[in-house]
């Protein structure tokens, strides 16, 4: 595709009169934030041993804002790329509200604020797996990968697993197998969560010149590799019950999910044509965020509720 | 373009005052993390 048949969606905000609050809100990526926080609840809840409820909250608004820069820096650098797409061509900065410049320096600060503020109220540990994070999302993901591979969200993914490993590290000072496995199985859950969306916007992807596996290797081979990942990720979900942090309601729900997660792939799988494909891309891309939302939720009632062992994760003891 | 400049200085003055409560909210932050960390016994000390 030549730049010439790129046409950029043109902005509608004057950069000159500054940002509004609500256009710095929006670029810290509120819905991100929100599963990225309630899945680093569900690491420290997992995580042996009691907290503080005040160094929880500190700590998960400390990974809150850490998302937030990540999501502020790449919508600074992919201005370009988000000028060009429907989803995204309504964010600050394409539109003209936050400069390219606002956007970094707002990113910046939070991004190193978020990190340090970790560090002095939880521990070291979890602070250096957060600015690992917001590193590879911005400079790995955003930076490399997304312009460059088809594997762009594969190997990005690793950035939005992480948060239940920070949340865990926090309420420990460590990272564990058990902390791994919550990462792996959002790992896994991020291809076929993603090329759901690639397959309803692979003409947004390929007009804006992003490397999406629909746009790349075709939408067949992309309905292929999410039956692959759907099929790696429902037997997944077992193993926090194989290793005994998941309980009996943990075990349920994750057999329930994990089947319909295969279902749904499956009928992705095999609908190819016309409304009906596109209907089967959007049922599993919704019943994916469904999907991890019910699945952590199923392990925060276990462990935050003392439903498995009777022991509560938090103390209100100085 | 009085209406362009007023609406920067609207924008301005909201900005600031959103980045004064965030800095508040740090210091009470900071000050309820620290009385927490520090733990119970602060209060038994020899003056």
């Amino acid at each position: 595709m030549s730049d010439a048949t790129i046409q950029a969606i043109p902005a509608q905000h004057d950069v000159a009169l500054g940002g509004d609050i609500a256009d710095y809100a929006a670029l810290l990526k509120p819905r991100v934030m929100f599963l990225v926080v309630f899945t680093a609840l569900v690491g420290l809840v997992a995580a042996p041993g009691t907290m503080h409820p005040v160094l929880a909250i500190a700590a998960l608004a400390c990974i809150a804002v850490g998302a937030g820069a990540s999501g502020a820096l790449n919508m600074w650098y992919d201005a370009d790329i988000d000028a060009r797409m429907a989803r995204t061509a309504s964010r600050p900065v394409p539109q003209g509200a936050v400069s390219p410049d606002g956007a970094l320096a707002f990113g910046t600060v939070l991004a190193i604020g978020s990190v340090l503020c970790l560090g002095l109220m939880a521990n070291w540990v979890a602070a250096s797996l957060l600015a690992a994070t917001i590193g590879f999302y911005v400079v790995v993901y955003t930076m490399w990968l997304k312009r460059s591979t088809p594997q762009n969200i594969v190997i990005g993914g690793a950035a939005g697993a992480v948060p239940p490993m920070i949340g865990w590290a926090a309420a420990t000072g460590t990272v564990s197998l058990e902390s791994f496995v919550m990462f792996l199985i959002i790992f896994i859950w991020t291809p076929p969560h993603f090329w759901a969306l690639a397959l309803i916007r692979a003409k947004d992807y390929e007009r804006a010149g992003v490397p999406m596996l629909p746009v790349t290797h075709g939408l067949d081979e992309t309905r292929r590799q999410i039956l692959i990942y759907s099929l790696i990720l429902a037997p997944l979900g077992m193993v926090p019950a194989v290793m005994g942090f998941g309980g009996m309601l943990y075990t349920v729900v994750t057999s329930i999910l994990g089947a319909f997660f295969v279902v749904f792939a499956v009928d992705c799988y095999r609908t190819r044509e016309g409304e009906e494909a596109e209907r089967a891309a959007k049922h599993l891309f919704a019943y994916s965020i469904l999907y991890l939302f019910v699945l952590f939720a199923a392990l925060l009632v276990e462990q935050g509720f003392g439903f498995d062992n009777g022991a509560l994760p938090f103390n209100w003891a100085l | 373009m009085e209406d362009a400049e007023a609406e920067r200085k609207r924008r301005q003055r909201k900005r600031s005052v959103a980045i004064a409560w965030i800095l508040a909210a740090l210091v009470v932050l900071f000050f309820v993390v620290t009385i927490v960390r520090l733990g119970g016994n602060v209060a038994v000390r020899p003056i």
